[in-house]
C-alpha cells in the first residue's frame, strides 16, 4: 500500500471525457449526454481502487472507455506509461492482453453455444502462439485457480450457476495473465454467501497473479471490504477520492455522506428512518450549472450554482465541494 | 396474538424435466395484524414460491400437496376461486413486484392502469350487486361498466394516495406514460397501487433490489411509514439482510424450502440461534476486511437432503439431523428455531 515516488501508476487517466450524442427521431443531434465529464485518477500497481456511484453516474462508461470499448471524446488514458486512448486497432488489441475487463453479467457475456472449454481457449488463440497442448495445460491451471473442476469444461454456460459463471468469466481473462483487471459490478445479482466466496476468490487471485483491480460497484459494503482506495462518482465527475478507511470514517463531500448514510447497517437503529437526501439524480443530458450535486445538496448556497468546485486536496483526500 | 395470516405445514412441488422438485417443505409462517415480516433467504430457497402460493398465483407446474393458508380464520386453499378473486387476491392481499420497469404496460398512461385496477379492486366496490360469487362471470361483468359515482370517489382516493407516495403533481402524473417516470417513482406508484384496495396484507417481493441505495432508503422509509399509518401487514421478501433490518418487525429465514428461524428483528441480529443464520450473517461484507463464505452449495430440490436440509453444510450436524426435520422450538420471546442443536451465544458486537 505504501506508494513511493519512484513507482509509476499502472493506469493514469487525465481529464477523461466521454459524451454521447442524443439524437431525435430524424437522426439530428439535439444534445449531448455527458456520461463521463472530466475524470482524473491513477491506479497504482497491486492496489484495488473502488469506483462507486449510483446507476447512471458514468462508472461503467468510464470503465469501458478505459478498456477501449468507447473512444474517449477528450482526455488521456496512459497505461504502463503509454497513451492508449487513440491507438490504431491492431496496436490497441495488443494492449488488451494486459488490460482486461470483466463484464457485469457473465452469463450474457459467454457465448451460449460454446462449451466452457472453447470459451477458455479463445483468448489464448487470439493473443498467444501457444500450441494446443500448451493451451490445454494453461487452461487446466487457471481452472484450478478459480476453483472449477474439469467436468465443468464440457458444459454450456446455461448449465452453470451464477457464481460458477463468474468464475468462468474470470478464468477467461486470467489465461492472458493481465496486469490490470476492470471488474464491472462483479457481485451484482449474487446471494451474500456466493458473493462472499467470489470476493474471496478475487483476493486470492490478486495475490496469486499480482493483479491490480479497478473495482466498479454500487455496493458500498463490498467496496469497503475489497478496496484500499475509493473514488465516488456523481453525474460523470469524481466528487471524492481517498483511502477507503478514511472516507468511511469521515466522508467530506455531502454526496458521499448521504450515500454512506443510505446503506442499511445491521445491529443498530434503522438508518433509513432518518435518511435525509431527497430527489433523484438529474438527467445527465441536462447537467445543473456549477456543482452537479447542488440540486439535492443540503448545504447548497449561491456559489454552488455559479462555480463548479474543482477536485482539491483536503487533508490527504480529494474532494470537489466548496465547503469541504 | 390473533394472527392475520398463518401458513401451516405448506408443501409445494414443481414438476420439472429432471423430476419433481419439492420447493416448499412443510413450511409454517405467521403474520400478525400491522406487522412487517421479512422473509429472508438466498435465491432458489422458495421465497417467491411462498409469496405466490399465498396469492394463489402459482404457475401451472406448481402443485400444493398439503398444509393450509389461513387468512382471518378462512383457509384460502379450500375457498371458492370466485370468492378468492373478488375478495382476497388484489383486495385483502395485494402485491408489490420486484421490477418496477416491466410491471407497467408501456402503452397506457399510468392513470388508466391505476383506474383499471380500481374498477375491479376498489374498496368501494359493492359486494352484492356488482360481483357474483362464481368466477366465470367475467364478460357480463365487463358489460356492467364502471358506475360514475364510484369512479369519482375512486379517482379522489387515487389522487390522495399518489400524493401520499410523494409523486409531485398527481393529477398531471396520472396522464403520463410509465417511461416518463424514473425507477424510484415507478416503485412509488406500485406502492400506491398496492395500498389503494385497502388491503390487510401487502406482499412485497424484493421491491428495492432494482434501485440505488439512496432511492432504496427513500422507498423503505416511505413504505414503512405508510403501512404503519394504515395498520397494514407486510410480507417483505428479500435476500438483503440489511434491508430486512431496516423495515421489518420480525424476520423469518428460509433455506431450501424450509423455514429455519423466526425472531423479532432485534433478537434475530443479536442472538441468531440457527447455524445457517449465523453463517449468513457472517458472510456479509464486513469492515474488518475478512471474508467468510458458507462452504458447500445450495442443495438440489429434486433430491433434497433428508431431515434438516442444511445438515450437509452444517458444522454441528449429527445423525439426528440426517433423519428428522427438527421441530420448531422456542429459544426466546417469539423466537423460534428449527434446529436440533441451536446456538445460544450472542454475536459479538462487530459492525
Amino acid at each position: 500500500m505504501s506508494r513511493t515516488a519512484a513507482r509509476a501508476p499502472l493506469l493514469e487517466v487525465v481529464d477523461l471525457v466521454r459524451h454521447f450524442p442524443v439524437r431525435n427521431a430524424f437522426g439530428r443531434r439535439t444534445g449531448w449526454l455527458r456520461a463521463v465529464d472530466g475524470v482524473t485518477l491513477s491506479v497504482w500497481p497491486g492496489e484495488t481502487l473502488g469506483l462507486v456511484g449510483e446507476s447512471g453516474c458514468g462508472k461503467t462508461t468510464f470503465g469501458k472507455t478505459v478498456m477501449g470499448i468507447h473512444a474517449p471524446t477528450a482526455g488521456e488514458i496512459r497505461f504502463l506509461g503509454r497513451e492508449i486512448g487513440r491507438l490504431p486497432k491492431g496496436e490497441r488489441r495488443r494492449i488488451a492482453k494486459d488490460l482486461q475487463y470483466v463484464y457485469q453479467d457473465p452469463g450474457a457475456s459467454l457465448d451460449p453455444r460454446w462449451k466452457i472449454v472453447h470459451s477458455l481457449h479463445e483468448p489464448l488463440i487470439i493473443h498467444t502462439r501457444l500450441g494446443r497442448a500448451e493451451r490445454e495445460a494453461e487452461v487446466q491451471a487457471i481452472l484450478r485457480a478459480v476453483g472449477l473442476r474439469d467436468t465443468h469444461l464440457h458444459l454450456y454456460p446455461h448449465e452453470l450457476s451464477g457464481g460458477q459463471q463468474r468464475r468462468v468469466g474470470l478464468a477467461r481473462i486470467l489465461t492472458l495473465r493481465p496486469r490490470l483487471v476492470i471488474l464491472d459490478e462483479p457481485t451484482s445479482g449474487l446471494d451474500v454467501s456466493v458473493q462472499a466466496s467470489v470476493l474471496k476468490l478475487f483476493r486470492q487471485l490478486q495475490s496469486e497473479f499480482a493483479l491490480t483491480y479497478l473495482f466498479i460497484s454500487h455496493d458500498l459494503a463490498v467496496v469497503r471490504t475489497m478496496c484500499q482506495r475509493l473514488a465516488v462518482m456523481y453525474l460523470g465527475k469524481i466528487v471524492e477520492l481517498g483511502e477507503t478507511r478514511a472516507v468511511f470514517a469521515g466522508p467530506r463531500h455531502p454526496y458521499t455522506q448521504s450515500l454512506l448514510a443510505a446503506v442499511p447497517r445491521i445491529g443498530g437503529p434503522r438508518v433509513t428512518q432518518e435518511f435525509a437526501l431527497e430527489g433523484e439524480p438529474p438527467n445527465p443530458r441536462d447537467v445543473p450549472s456549477g456543482c452537479r450535486f447542488r440540486t439535492r445538496c443540503p448545504l447548497a448556497k449561491d456559489v454552488c450554482a455559479a462555480e463548479e468546485p474543482p477536485l482539491r486536496d483536503v487533508g490527504g483526500r480529494h474532494v470537489a465541494c466548496h465547503f469541504a | 396474538m390473533a394472527e392475520l395470516l398463518s401458513v401451516r405445514r405448506l408443501e409445494v412441488s414443481f414438476v420439472t424435466e429432471q423430476g419433481v422438485a419439492r420447493v416448499l417443505d412443510r413450511i409454517s409462517l405467521d403474520i400478525a395484524p400491522g406487522e412487517v415480516v421479512g422473509l429472508v433467504g438466498e435465491s432458489g430457497c422458495g421465497k417467491t414460491t411462498l409469496a405466490r402460493a399465498i396469492l394463489g398465483i402459482l404457475p401451472a407446474a406448481g402443485q400444493i400437496h398439503g398444509g393450509e393458508i389461513v387468512l382471518k380464520g378462512r383457509d384460502l386453499l379450500r375457498e371458492d376461486p370466485g370468492v378468492i378473486n373478488d375478495h382476497v387476491r388484489g383486495r385483502a392481499i395485494t402485491f408489490i413486484p420486484q421490477d418496477p420497469f416491466s410491471s407497467f404496460n408501456p402503452l397506457f398512461s399510468v392513470g388508466t392502469q391505476i383506474m383499471d385496477l380500481m374498477k375491479w379492486k376498489s374498496p368501494r366496490r359493492a359486494r352484492g350487486n356488482e360481483s357474483t360469487r362464481t368466477g366465470s362471470t367475467l364478460w357480463p361483468a365487463l358489460l356492467r361498466g364502471y358506475p360514475r359515482a364510484r369512479h369519482r370517489a375512486d379517482l379522489a382516493a387515487v389522487l390522495d394516495v399518489v400524493r401520499g407516495v410523494q409523486i409531485p403533481e398527481p393529477a398531471q402524473a396520472l396522464g403520463r406514460l410509465p417511461h416518463e417516470f424514473s425507477g424510484g417513482q415507478r416503485q412509488r406508484l406500485m406502492i400506491a397501487m398496492a395500498l389503494l384496495p385497502s388491503p390487510d396484507l401487502i406482499i412485497a417481493d424484493e421491491p428495492t433490489t432494482a434501485l440505488d441505495v439512496t432511492i432504496q432508503a427513500q422507498i423503505l422509509r416511505l413504505l414503512r411509514q405508510l403501512v404503519k399509518d394504515r395498520g397494514v401487514s407486510v410480507l417483505f421478501t428479500t435476500h438483503d439482510l440489511g434491508v430486512a433490518h431496516e423495515i421489518c418487525d420480525r424476520i423469518v429465514v428460509m433455506y431450501a424450502g424450509q423455514e429455519m428461524e423466526a425472531a423479532p428483528t432485534d433478537a434475530f441480529f443479536r442472538r441468531p440461534a440457527h447455524p445457517y443464520t449465523r453463517r449468513l450473517l457472517d458472510s456479509l461484507p464486513s469492515p474488518d476486511a475478512e471474508i467468510r463464505d458458507i462452504p458447500g452449495e445450495v442443495p438440489s430440490l429434486i433430491d433434497p437432503p433428508s431431515g434438516c436440509r442444511f445438515h450437509p453444510r452444517c458444522d454441528d450436524a449429527t445423525a439426528e439431523c440426517h433423519t428428522s426435520l427438527p421441530p420448531a422450538r422456542a429459544v426466546g420471546d417469539e423466537h423460534d428455531v428449527r434446529c436440533h442443536h441451536p446456538l445460544d451465544a450472542p454475536v459479538e458486537t462487530g459492525a
